[in-house]
Order: structure tokens, then sequence, then C-alpha cells
């Protein structure tokens, strides 16, 4: 078996909540669960939840903007926050980022050589500014963009056109993997099959990994390989884009695929009822017990882990 | 009986770049009950007609054509009259639940506001009303008090707020302007039961707002696609989605991808429509969809598309609407 490009193991994030008394200890918020994801080269991952379920910070974790609680994160072998800070600079270049709000992640007062250039100044090797300038028009043609374009600023683009300076910006310290965080969820249907597209093909020319994180299940059912489902910090199924919606396992991972509303007017049934909860949801207990339909006794008392059922891993007592 | 009826409705708005017309010459009507559907992408002018309705356009902004609502034309009534249709007759649901809810007043004072204004009900009578209202929108007084502020609720309930607010007067007219963009799937369609729920059982007309196909499919009845001002194609629902005319209806269609496509099993790209919606300043004589359009002759650049019936619930403006040999 390959190295994989990425491997998160046993991943906790604790972030400390404001206090409500002055001698209270700070109440904890556990964003992060126990994560454990591989992440092989040239592969699409994707991770879908709902708002609130830990996606970004996973995404920043990976990036090296947070540090975990506990566990560990391996780029290529080696440990994100175990190395010298300025070893892991210079190990930034290999892993870079595309935001989801075109209109905030671009700085208003830098025009496009400034933007796409900067993390230029992360490589060992410096570059003259006739090098960077070369390299920034490069990359932009291949983001369909102008080779002109370098002067403009920011605010002369389109949404679509942003996304693609975006996409430029990571792409210049050429990276092995792409984190890209609700990257198309901004954008208007017709250019976001465009970005969609551009995105798949630099995947091919260049052999990049890419962690794509969203809350549209079609766009991530189109782009990806891989997908976990993440409900409250938790990994509930995790398989092969395939076989995950053709065969979810998980009731949470059936109930989203059901309320995706279907473009067929025609098509007005699988509908999600509306569910009474049943058992008391305690500290031990399923995470998804006050919204499963299929919870039984056993769920009150026991946490399912994440157990391999037909090919997907799945955590749930009665999944089938 | 036609409840609203809107014709040749135009507005023009002041931009940096002098004033432009956002909306032309737009013409639909409304059954009481009706439910339409309105879909574009951002910038064609969907939220502007809705409000153009609920005359909440900038001052500054110029307005021609006729809004009649049951006889009356909204656009000549002064601002006196329009309070008494505004929130009383037509309710609206704004999309962002965060911004669109005074933060430092309690949801019940909020409910109640329009109930004070419009049905000269006392206070007590005031109050079972929103309690009534809460629970109508699923949000149980015993669990929910009157006290909250928005900051205490999700954003899934803070919409259920917003919803009683708009139907705290039992409008004729219930405008939804995307309603659950900014919702998890799973709230969507809670919140999309309950308006259409709400909307069956009383009788009122809905306009449902959005850029999200799916949301317009199981919602609506009939539906108008708008492209930068315009209406491109208008029908019932049913046939529009499976019978699209308009190669920018297609287009949108072509560029969801659909259940079962992943890209990496098919290598099928997905297709887009080439270039970007032009600018108000930019935007071209004739057909504004021309340039993106593979279709496109000479007439389409130098003359303004007329509506073709396509049959008797359907209408596409194009010169060159799309045949059954052309969509792949």
């Amino acid at each position: 078996m390959k190295q994989p490009l990425i491997k998160i193991e046993g991943v906790y994030k604790d972030y400390q909540l404001p206090k409500k008394y002055l001698f209270q200890k700070a109440p904890v918020f556990r964003a992060l669960h126990g994560i454990n994801l591989e992440l092989h080269k040239g592969e699409s991952f994707g991770i879908v939840g709902e708002s609130g379920c830990g996606k970004s910070t996973l995404a920043r974790i990976v990036m090296a903007l947070d540090e975990p609680t506990s566990g560990t994160v391996l780029f290529d072998g080696q440990d994100l926050f175990k190395i010298p800070t300025a070893e892991l600079r210079h190990l930034r270049r290999n892993f870079q980022m595309v935001f989801q709000d075109p209109y905030g992640s671009l700085n208003p007062r830098k025009n496009i050589l400034g933007i796409v250039a900067e993390p230029l100044d992360t490589l060992k090797e410096k570059l003259s500014f006739s090098q960077k300038k070369e390299r920034v028009a490069k990359i932009l043609v291949e983001v369909g963009l102008n080779a002109t374009d370098t002067d403009k600023f920011p605010h002369e683009f389109s949404g679509g056109q942003r996304q693609r300076i975006a996409i430029a910006r990571a792409l210049i310290t050429r990276p092995s993997l792409i984190v890209a965080d609700e990257s198309v969820s901004a954008l208007d249907v017709s250019v976001q099959a465009q970005v969609l597209n551009l995105m798949m093909d630099l995947q091919e020319k260049y052999n990049l990994t890419y962690m794509f994180i969203s809350h549209d299940l079609s766009v991530v059912e189109y782009v990806t390989d891989q997908v976990a489902v993440i409900y409250m910090g938790q990994i509930v199924e995790q398989g092969t884009t395939k076989a995950l919606f053709q065969r979810p396992l998980h009731p949470y991972t059936q109930t989203l695929l059901r309320a995706v509303p279907d473009v067929n007017p025609l098509n007005k049934k699988r509908k999600n009822k509306l569910v009474i909860p049943q058992f008391e949801k305690t500290t031990e207990s399923c995470p998804f017990i006050d919204r499963c339909i299929k919870a039984t006794k056993i769920c009150v008392n026991n946490a399912p882990e994440l157990l391999e059922n037909e090919g997907q891993l799945v955590a749930c007592f009665n999944a089938e | 009986m036609t409840l609203l009826k809107v014709q040749d409705l135009c507005v023009t708005l002041n931009t940096s770049h002098g004033p432009q017309q956002v909306i032309s010459h737009i013409n639909f009507s409304m059954n009481a009950g009706e439910k339409l559907g309105i879909v574009g992408e951002s910038g064609c002018g969907k939220s502007i007609t809705a409000l153009a309705m609920m005359s909440l356009l900038p001052p500054d902004s110029k307005t021609s054509g006729k809004i009649i609502l049951e006889g009356r034309d909204i656009l000549t009534l002064n601002s006196k009259e329009i309070c008494s249709i505004r929130g009383n007759r037509i309710g609206m649901i704004f999309q962002e639940p965060m911004t669109a809810l005074n933060p430092v007043q309690q949801i019940g004072a909020q409910i109640s506001e329009s109930i004070y204004l419009h049905m000269k009900l006392n206070q007590k009578q005031t109050i079972e009303r929103v309690k009534e209202l809460m629970d109508k929108v699923g949000l149980p007084v015993s669990r929910f008090g009157l006290n909250l502020y928005p900051h205490q609720l999700s954003g899934g309930q803070r919409q259920r707020v917003m919803i009683a607010m708009a139907i705290a007067c039992n409008p004729d007219i219930l405008i939804a302007d995307e309603p659950t963009t900014a919702l998890d799937v799973t709230v969507q369609e809670q919140i999309l039961d309950l308006i259409r729920d709400l909307a069956d059982s009383s009788g009122m007309a809905l306009i449902m707002i959005s850029h999200d196909l799916g949301v317009i499919a199981q919602t609506t009845q009939n539906v108008m696609v708008m492209y930068t001002g315009s209406i491109v194609e208008m029908g019932s629902t049913v046939d529009v989605f499976q019978n699209m005319k308009h190669p920018y209806t297609y287009g949108l269609f072509s560029a969801i991808p659909h259940a079962g496509s992943s890209a990496h099993l098919c290598r099928k790209r997905l297709s887009s429509i080439p270039g970007q919606v032009p600018e108000l300043h930019l935007r071209p004589r004739g057909c504004n969809f021309a340039d993106r359009c593979s279709r496109a002759s000479k007439m389409c650049k130098a003359k303004d598309p007329v509506a073709t019936r396509v049959s008797d619930h359907h209408q596409v403006w194009c010169y060159h609407p799309l045949k059954e040999e052309d969509k792949q």
C-alpha cells in the first residue's frame, strides 16, 4: 500500500467557550471528535455535513492553521505540528487552500500580481520580480484568464473570475494538495460548472489531490472519489462516492440525500418525515439519536464505532 | 380569478454608470392560491421584481407599467395606502433571517407589529394571535417564549419567525425571496414543507424566488425564468422543466451535476454556459443572451425577442427555440 499524502489520526479539537460566571471552569465545545482519514495522491476526497459539524475546523487543521487538541496530522510522513515553524513554512507550499467567498478572500488593495505572487515568498529559492511576473502570467492563462490581467484589481472581475484568481494563487507554488472549502457555493450554477470543469482539468494535469468540502451533495458526488459524512464532529459514514450515494447506509446520510430537492417537478416523493425523538440523549449515546428514525435501545448507552459494512465504513448499530 | 396582474413593468435604478434599466417589460398574472416561481441567476432581477410589488424600491428609482392588485395599481398609490397593503395583503419572507430580524427586539414584539398595525386588535387578542402563529410555524409557545431574542434561535427557527411575521395578517400573496438559501438541506426541506402547507391550507398565493431549480420544482405550479431583467421562458413548471425551449433554461439545467453523474466514472465534463452575465451598462442590443448562445443569429443581436407560444401554458422569448433533437 502506498503511503498516504495526508494521514489524520485521532484528531480531537476543543474550543473554549466564554464563561458564564467568573469562577466557573470555561465550558468546552468539542468541534472534532476523533477523526481518522487518509488522503492518497491524485484522489479527490469529499467532506459533507451540515453547518457547524466541524468541516471547516478539519480544513483548518489540515492546513496547519489551527492546532488539534490531540491527535496527529502527517503530511507525506511529516507531523505538521511537531516540525519547527521555519520548516513548516517551507512545507506550506505543498498544501494550499481555496476559500468560499471570492469577494472576501482577495485583498482589494493589491493588484492581481501581488495577490497571486504572494505564496511564492514561502519558497526557498528567491525569485526576481520579472521571474515572479512570468510565473503569474503563465498560471493566469492556465486558469482561463489573460496574462495581461496582472495589473488589474479584484473589483474589476466577476465572482467566477475571482475564484479563478484564488485557484491561481493556490496553484502557483505547485502544491500537491488543495483544500477547497465551499469553493463553488457562492457562484451561480452556470459559472459553478465552469469552475468545476477547470478544477478537474487542473487535477488531471498536475495530479492534484483535492480535499473538497461542501454542503452541496450533487457537487460532491460529481467531483470526488471518496466521501466522508461528518455529523457533530464525527465521521458517521465513509466510502467510495459511487457506493455511498447509491446505497447510503447511515440514517443521517439517507436523510441528507432525501432532503435534496429534486429538479423533476413530477417527482415529489421520498420526503423525510419529522422525527419525534423516542430516546433521551445522553453523553454516551449515539450523537444522531434524537433525529434518527432507526434508533433502538442499544443506541442510548453506546456510541457506535466506525466499522466496516459491505465495503463502506459506517458508525451505526442499525445500518442496512 | 386574477388576483395580481403585472403589466409592462420596467424599473430603472441609479447606478455608478448612470440610470440603468434593471427590469424591462415584465408581464404576468397570478390567480388566487396559485404558486408561482421566479428562477434565475444573481442579478437577473428576481428580487427587484419582488421589491417593486412591495413598493420597497429605493426612492431614486423609476418605475413604469402597472402592478394591479384587485383593481388597484400599486405603483400609483400614496405612501399611506401602500402601508395598508404592505404586510397586510402582501407578506414577504426575506433571504437572510439574521439580518431581516431586529436583533434588539423580542420575537413576540416583532411578530405582533403588523398585527397591531393592520388588524386593530387589543393587546390580549394580539398576544393570542402571536401564540397561534408561533404554533402554526412550528415554534410552540410552551418551548419558545415570546420574549426570546433572535440570537437565541437557530437559522431555521429564525426563518420560522420570519414566516410568522409574513403570514400574521393572512395576506393574499406571500412572497418568499430565497427563503432557504442560507439554510442546510435538511432544514431547507422543513421550511419548504411549512411554506407549502401554509399556502395550501389558507389559500394564499405564493411567489417563490430562488436560484435553486430543485426548490422551484418542488414548490411551484408555474414558473418564469429570468435573465438580465427580462423573462425568457414562462409556463407551467412541469412544461418548462421537462420540455424547456430557451437555450438559457437548457443551459442552466445542463450545468447542475445530476445524481449518478460522477465525473470519474464517465469522465463527462459539466456543460457550462460560456461567458458570464453581462454587466448592467454593457447589456447588448437585442437578445441579452445572444453573446453566450450557440444558436444566435443576426436577428437576435438586432431585435428584442418576442414571445413565442409553445403550448397553452408555455411561452418562450426566443427566435430559435430548442427542438427535441437539439438536446442530447
